[in-house]
């Protein structure tokens, strides 16, 4: 691989990075917004608002970068590049096109599971060592919610990655096939779950509970920092979307994928951020004893039950 | 729920005798997003059960009480209308029946039917607004824009009869300030069509939901006993069961007919006493609220038209005495205890406030409860800052 390859090949997925969740959340405001009765951001960028998170950014920037005194200061600044580069790494190692990832690893599925795993820490970090009582009480939700959702997330991606005989999901979606959406469906109901639970977002946003805990580890972030934590949430959900797509729903497969297999990939992972974005607008949140209870008494057995269905047709 | 357990010590780690744990005192506002504007609570928790919890009120008093004996009869009016400000209407007709009945004043009858229309309509405003942010506190974000839809088209009617949205000012003492405008019974008529023909789209977000049900169900239960206890009144005491509504047990208005055998008032109740319980009353009286509003319409329409006030003397000075007036809010009891010693000013304006009583019951209910409840449970208990703190 030459120099040049590899700075374009950083480059690019650091792109996607940058734009694709501002993308997300200009759809979030707008469909939010339309879904309740509302036109959302209007003003910023003449048409329909679609410079506010530019505009949002820009203020962020401009804002002063607060540490509260009580802080552990370095813990502190470093939290929000904690929460935020595990997405950039993984987000990398989505293949987007026949033969197309920003970075070919041959077995990319544990590499972005491990990767993804970590963002937590951010929170935890941020948390903790805010020194404020609302921060402990979110970074120590949020640890609760990390034992939820992991394991029933690492057995319903194991039941796919059985079906398809490899862990490079380049691989995956070369072996998906249409029987699949049946075949796989219990699994990627745990794993879409999962995945909202480790993104923090509504119905089980309750780490950043605002109107309970003000804002959970993120209370005493201002300004670029903060904003950092909204660019991971938001690049969390392009990631488990495109993940999504990978796994279940046969990434860049489609008609004229030879040409369009990249439209098909952000295609179906936008499709699954929309439906993010849904569940967000019409559910109140869940207690955190209330998901622990969802995951061991469901998720898990049914990711149990996905794994066993999956073994038996690969042995068929 | 009333017993407080014992803190509970959780054992974390292995080795020579784990971690030892600490209760913390957690300070719920007075700037706090579930609090809705200045009431404070100290809770103390181990981990996030509440241990114990304190309402701390008087961030927001204003000395409404004294304000009220430096002002003659017209000027209380304004200020009566707004400790609770969601209520601003039925806070005044408390204020002007007490007046009104020392003076023994005859209320013209198209008045008063007036006035039960405009109290009804004021109900289902607060209630509406309820509806909308219970849901917030529980992080439902669309159902708010909902109640909103439907708050601005009564708030449409309100303005245009009185000239204010929030504060309306539209009683006097003998009455009500000004006649009905032209047509404007039936733009109210279409307007509670249209909120009764759009509830069900509120309703199906709110009760419909199974997340809001895991929430509120068996959450922050208040026995009757309690109820009573503490003075707790409105729709908080109806969902324990506490059978009571001044509309229909001491009427005043045109309640009694409204009230009467055949008539569209009932008294909504459950007994479970827990949020779901509270909203459920909530939704079901938005629902009588409107059935009234629509009796006092078609009553209305029949009226003959006439004076809506009595002339007043250029100074009114109401005789000596004292008199407790007591109305039902949309957010429980609301009452006024006016002593006089036939000045123009009031000797002493004594004012029982709904949300004061029902915000006090917290203390009990809360100890034993996670924190996530807690918002569930102040949400719950329908409150108005202004209205505890006056």
């Amino acid at each position: 691989m030459s120099a040049l390859e590899l700075i374009l090949r950083a480059a690019s997925s650091l792109a996607m990075l940058l734009v694709l969740p501002l993308l997300v959340g200009q759809t979030e405001h707008k469909v939010m917004a339309h879904m309740q009765g509302r036109l959302g951001p209007m003003y910023a960028g003449a048409y329909h608002g679609w410079a506010q998170l530019v505009a949002d950014g820009v203020k962020f920037v401009q804002k002063e970068d607060l540490v509260p005194a009580a802080a552990d200061k370095r813990v502190f600044r470093l939290a929000p590049m904690l929460a935020m580069v595990p997405y950039l790494l993984a987000l990398a190692a989505i293949p987007l096109h026949p033969g197309y990832a920003a970075v070919e690893a041959p077995a990319s599925l544990v590499f972005v599971m491990a990767a993804t795993s970590i963002g937590v820490l951010g929170t935890l970090m941020a948390g903790w060592a805010s020194a404020n009582k609302y921060a402990l009480i979110g970074a120590l939700r949020s640890a609760a919610q990390l034992l939820a959702y992991e394991l029933p997330m690492i057995l319903a991606v194991a039941s796919v990655a059985l079906a398809a005989g490899t862990l490079s999901l380049g691989g995956i979606v070369e072996a998906w096939s249409p029987w699949w959406l049946l075949w796989q469906l219990p699994g990627a109901f745990v794993f879409l779950t999962a995945a909202v639970a480790e993104l923090q977002r509504p119905p089980f946003d309750m780490p950043i509970a605002d109107s309970e805990i003000v804002f959970g580890p993120y209370t005493e972030y201002t300004g670029l920092r903060f904003a950092l934590f909204l660019l991971s949430e938001y690049a969390g959900i392009v990631l488990f979307s495109l993940l999504f797509a990978v796994l279940f729903l046969g990434g860049w497969r489609g008609p004229l994928d030879d040409w369009l297999g990249w439209a098909w990939t952000f295609g179906k992972g936008f499709l699954i951020a929309l439906i993010l974005i849904w569940l967000r607008v019409s559910w109140p949140r869940l207690r955190e004893d209330q998901l622990q209870r969802l995951a061991w008494l469901w998720l898990i057995p049914i990711a149990l039950l996905q794994l066993a269905i999956t073994a038996v047709g690969v042995v068929l | 729920m009333s017993t407080t357990p014992a803190p509970t010590e959780l054992t974390v780690g292995v080795g020579a005798g784990g971690l030892a744990t600490a209760d913390m005192v957690l300070n719920i506002g007075p700037q706090h997003p579930a609090t809705h504007g200045v009431l404070r609570l100290k809770i103390v928790v181990d981990g996030e059960r509440i241990i114990s919890a304190d309402p701390i009120i008087g961030y927001m008093h204003r000395g409404a009480e004294k304000l009220f004996e430096v002002r003659d009869y017209r000027q209380i009016i304004v200020l009566a209308n707004r400790h609770d400000w969601l209520s601003a209407f039925s806070n005044e007709l408390g204020v002007v029946l007490g007046v009104e009945s020392m003076l023994g004043m005859e209320v013209p009858v198209r008045a008063v039917w007036a006035r039960t229309l405009l109290a009804e309509l004021n109900r289902v405003l607060n209630h509406l607004m309820f509806l909308g942010s219970y849901p917030l506190e529980l992080g439902a974000i669309t159902p708010v824009f909902y109640a909103f839809r439907e708050r601005e088209e009564l708030q449409q009617v309100m303005e245009e009869i009185s000239g204010g949205r929030m504060h309306y000012m539209f009683n006097r003492v003998g009455g009500l300030k000004d006649d009905l405008p032209q047509g404007w019974l039936g733009r109210v008529e279409d307007a509670i069509a249209a909120v009764r023909g759009r509830m069900p789209d509120l309703e199906s977000l709110i009760v419909g939901n199974e997340i809001l049900a895991a929430r509120t169900r068996g959450v922050g239960v208040l026995p009757p006993a309690l109820a009573h206890a503490y003075g707790v009144s409105g729709p908080i005491a109806r969902a324990s069961g506490v059978d009571v509504d001044l509309r229909r047990d001491a009427p005043y208005l045109a309640y009694d007919e409204l009230f009467a055998d055949g008539g569209p008032g009932r008294v909504v109740l459950r007994s479970a006493g827990d949020c779901q319980a509270r909203l459920e009353v909530l939704l079901e009286q938005t629902h009588v609220s409107l059935d009234l509003a629509q009796a006092c319409v078609e009553q209305l329409g029949t009226l003959p038209r006439g004076l809506v006030n009595v002339k007043l003397p250029k100074v009114l000075k109401v005789p000596e005495g004292d008199l407790y007036t007591a109305t039902e809010n949309p957010l429980g009891f609301n009452g006024y205890y006016l002593v006089s010693t036939g000045e123009k000013t009031p000797h002493r304006l004594k004012l029982r406030s709904a949300s004061f009583n029902n915000v006090q019951v917290l203390s009990r209910v809360l100890p034993g409860c996670l924190i996530a409840d807690m918002v569930a449970i102040l949400g719950s208990m329908f409150f108005v800052v202004g209205d505890v703190d006056k």
